[in-house]
């Protein structure tokens, strides 16, 4: 009893003391996070190895594995589930909804009218410079107004106890998928501590996507048949494609399975060619369209932002939404939001510089080993410099490429990321971890998914907690407590929250089903009388 | 269902038949060398080698012993036939189309595909038997998941005619090499079809060629003759397309097949053996056509189209 946490120091990552999600001393846990803690206590230490070895046999056979270095390895899930309480899921939920929608105006705006630019709100030379805007996708306007179907916004807990936002993603957000399989393994895995909490339910994903991509279809469309577009088997995410297209019940395509001819999309089936007209396509902008972007791209469709310029089609994502979740746009997303919205966002900001401006330079510049540099364009936390941890000579190479090229850098304050127990050895140990949580736009509402991707860092002191980079991820739970009103105004279906036991009346009781020959009737004397035959004449 | 699924499933169907079907042949013969030793072993691999149509250098020809035929044919990532290759082709395919097969059947080929290096270090430290047990318990598991989890729609249908057409492929070949075997011991080759304890309850006495080959053709009862799998290669076809016009037969894959089945089914039993040589040449000519005019009706061309700079500039 209680080894597990034993040794459980709270971390302080550059001399920063960041906020654990378990605990609110040490020892002591969170109210939320009690009953988890309560339920580990009670669990015997040793047998974490077996359900260990259970989760990687799973997901390895079911193919839910990720390439690191060229091996596929089982996808990191750590047992610890991360706990967020219903109260703080709350605000998190309103701020992603918020910014969703901002972002959204923002693009109508770019791709359009420009009126945030003639009102200097952001610098028209931040759009231009941009590699994500795209003339090309200038004037399309989607059947239902939504360019964002999916959007994932990486949030992270200062050690303050406030969630910021690190980065937006409205492009080709991936991880839910590992969301839907993580619960689905805990519970199989886990079972005793589902049995103790009431966690919202992340099933109704696939189902809330279809929607929203249906309703995207373009005008008239009656029965609109929606696609997920892969860039084939070999991409890191397939496994996610794959799952999506399954779980949605509808056709996974690669861009050699489309075709394109006067202005329609059509996918080539083993009964000629069917017309597609919504593509959820996971392939990005640049290798999207060899008429319009990369020539050289095998993975796209030739014609297909044309059709969608004619109406004939609806890609989701929109092309082009990477001007706004661009690391600089990041930048203006508190203006942006009160410009469109009036409001004030409810998620910040972390702390970041605009390397443009000559003064913010000269500051980063000389506060670099302080401060964390980050590639604009850059995902999956490839090119990330982290001041602190890094050598004299990292750091000076890095103020020769930020003057030389400041457009393409931000810098951003440390943020000491929150930790939480993470299975280490046969010892729990505080590891730092993000959020990503996801949401649909489907034109009338913005859902958010109950909980999100947790990535976790696994490496001691570690901040960066990207997959490519070796990190783990969590079972997120937003736990409500049993007092929550059930069966009231719509609540339950919106979070999928399991309603009050109902005692049913017993079922009518059934006929027992039959039994043929082989099953022995205790009270049959057959079997004996068989057995007196076969006994050897006296 | 798109061409590029479709083609993916017609040979994950004949990929899992192709191992299972090496994996009974190998089995059988290798088991059978050591409980009869006046067998040749080498004449044995060499027959081996033929139906898998395998050629090594002249210089392992003299050289052949049944561990390394088992290595060709069985072990050799590099033979593309191997039970390696196929199983590991057949779980390439189902990657790409596993949204479209059931969950449990991708599991099941994937489950598969990774047991198979602990199948293979099983084998190399007791016996090869392991292996071939692995190989065929996993066939089984397979092809009873697609039976109880898979509704019977094209991506089924496109499964079982590639099951069919191997099935088919395999047993003619094992026939083949039969006939130019000088003192082919029936039992052995019925047994490498599952075929010895039907035949036997069949015709209640111990096989000649001519009722062996009478059985391994035409019967209409055991799924693993050849008449019975060209019946239902047909009936796939059919499923797939029942229009059938007012005269003749439009689709080329169901004609020939059709009339393999009838040069089967209406030939007279004492010419079966005469005229084998030349029926079964016939048989391995007609499965490659209907592959090939399946192939050209469902799955066409499906490779990726290529851009040339010029090209886009002119369209701009």
């Amino acid at each position: 009893m209680g080894d597990l946490f034993e040794g459980y120091t709270p971390a302080r990552p550059y001399g920063r003391p960041a906020w654990d999600e378990m605990f609110e001393a040490p020892g002591v846990p969170r109210p939320a996070s009690r009953c988890l803690f309560d339920a580990l206590q009670e669990l015997p230490p040793d047998d974490f190895e077996a359900r260990a070895a259970a989760r990687d046999r799973s997901f390895r056979d079911r193919g839910i594995t990720f390439q690191l270095s060229g091996e596929e390895r089982p996808f990191p899930l750590d047992l610890i589930p991360r706990v967020i309480a219903e109260d703080e899921w709350a605000v998190l939920e309103s701020g992603i909804v918020q910014r969703v929608k901002a972002m959204e105006a923002l693009l109508k705006d770019l791709y359009g009218a420009g009126e945030i630019l003639e009102d200097g709100v952001i610098p028209r030379r931040l759009v231009t410079s941009s590699q994500h805007f795209h003339r090309a996708a200038w004037g399309i306007e989607p059947p239902n107004g939504v360019r964002v179907q999916v959007a994932g916004i990486d949030v992270v807990r200062g050690g303050d106890g406030r969630f910021y936002v690190l980065e937006d993603n409205i492009r080709c957000p991936s991880g839910v998928s590992y969301v839907i399989e993580n619960r689905r393994m805990m519970a199989r895995i886990f079972p005793e501590l589902f049995r103790s909490h009431r966690v919202l339910s992340v099933n109704g994903y696939p189902a809330k996507l279809l929607e929203a991509l249906r309703a995207a279809a373009p005008e008239g469309t009656r029965n609109p048949t929606v696609v997920v577009m892969t860039p084939g088997v070999y991409n890191s995410a397939f496994f996610e494609h794959s799952f999506l297209a399954r779980q949605m019940g509808v056709e996974l395509v690669e861009g050699r399975d489309l075709v394109c001819r006067s202005g329609r999309v059509y996918m080539r089936t083993s009964h000629g060619e069917e017309r597609v007209d919504v593509v959820y396509r996971r392939v990005d902008d640049e290798f999207l369209d060899p008429l319009h972007f990369r020539s050289d791209s095998l993975v796209g469709c030739p014609g297909l932002l044309n059709a969608a310029r004619a109406g004939n089609v609806t890609i989701a994502n929109a092309v082009g939404n990477g001007v706004a979740d661009d690391k600089l746009t990041y930048t203006y997303m508190p203006e942006v939001i009160r410009y469109y919205l009036g409001e004030e966002p409810i998620l910040p900001n972390v702390q970041t510089y605009r390397l443009e401006d000559p003064d913010q330079l000269s500051e980063v510049l000389a506060r670099l080993d302080e401060l964390v540099l980050k590639p604009v364009a850059g995902s999956g936390g490839y090119g990330i410099l982290i001041g602190p941890q890094a050598t004299d000579e990292e750091l000076a190479t890095a103020a020769a490429t930020l003057t030389a090229d400041p457009r393409a850098w931000t810098a951003q304050e440390v943020v000491a990321l929150s930790t939480a127990p993470t299975r280490v050895g046969d010892r729990l140990a505080p590891r730092h971890l993000d959020l990503r949580p996801f949401a649909i736009n489907d034109g009338n509402q913005i859902w958010v998914l109950p909980g999100g991707l947790t990535r976790v860092a696994l490496p001691e002191g570690s901040l960066v907690v990207n997959s490519s980079q070796g990190g783990g991820s969590k079972d997120t739970w937003v736990t409500v407590s049993p007092t929550v009103p059930t069966g009231a105004d719509g609540l339950i279906r919106h979070h999928d929250v399991p309603p009050d036991p109902v005692v049913n009346p017993a079922p009518p009781a059934s006929v027992r089903p039959e039994a043929g020959p082989g099953w022995e009737d205790p009270d049959r004397a057959q079997q004996q009388q068989q057995q007196q035959q076969q006994q050897p004449p006296c | 269902m798109l061409s590029r699924i479709a083609e993916s499933l017609f040979w994950i169907g004949r990929y899992v038949e192709r191992a299972e079907d090496t994996a009974r042949i190998l089995d059988v013969n290798i088991h059978h060398l050591l409980e009869a030793p006046l067998t040749s072993e080498a004449e044995m691999c060499r027959s081996l080698l033929s139906v898998m149509g395998v050629t090594l250098p002249p210089e392992q020809m003299q050289t052949l012993s049944a561990r390394r035929v088992t290595d060709v044919l069985a072990f050799d990532p590099a033979n593309p036939s191997s039970i390696v290759s196929s199983l590991t082709a057949a779980r390439v395919n189902a990657r790409g189309v596993s949204e479209a097969i059931s969950s449990e059947m991708w599991e099941a080929l994937n489950v598969t595909y990774n047991g198979l290096p602990t199948a293979l270090d099983l084998a190399a430290r007791t016996a090869p038997y392991a292996f071939f047990r692995f190989v065929r318990e996993r066939a089984a598991i397979i092809a009873g998941l697609s039976e109880s989890t898979m509704s019977r729609d094209e991506a089924w249908r496109f499964m079982v005619l590639g099951r069919s057409l191997e099935r088919v492929d395999m047993l003619t070949r094992l026939l083949a090499a039969a006939v130019t075997t000088a003192d082919q011991d029936w039992v052995v080759l019925l047994r490498s079809c599952s075929a010895h304890e039907a035949f036997l309850r069949t015709y209640r006495r111990e096989p000649e060629p001519t009722l062996a080959t009478e059985f391994l053709l035409l019967d209409r009862l055991f799924p693993r003759s050849v008449f019975y799998s060209l019946v239902t290669a047909e009936e796939c076809l059919a499923e797939l397309d029942p229009r059938s016009g007012r005269a003749g037969m439009p689709d080329e894959g169901r004609r020939v097949l059709g009339h393999l089945r009838t040069s089967l089914e209406f030939r007279r039993i004492d010419d079966l053996v005469d005229e084998l040589d030349e029926l079964l040449v016939s048989l391995q000519k007609g499965c490659g056509a209907a592959s090939a005019a399946v192939a050209a009706r469902y799955f066409r061309q499906t490779s990726p189209i290529e851009w040339s700079v010029e090209v886009v500039g002119v369209e701009r």
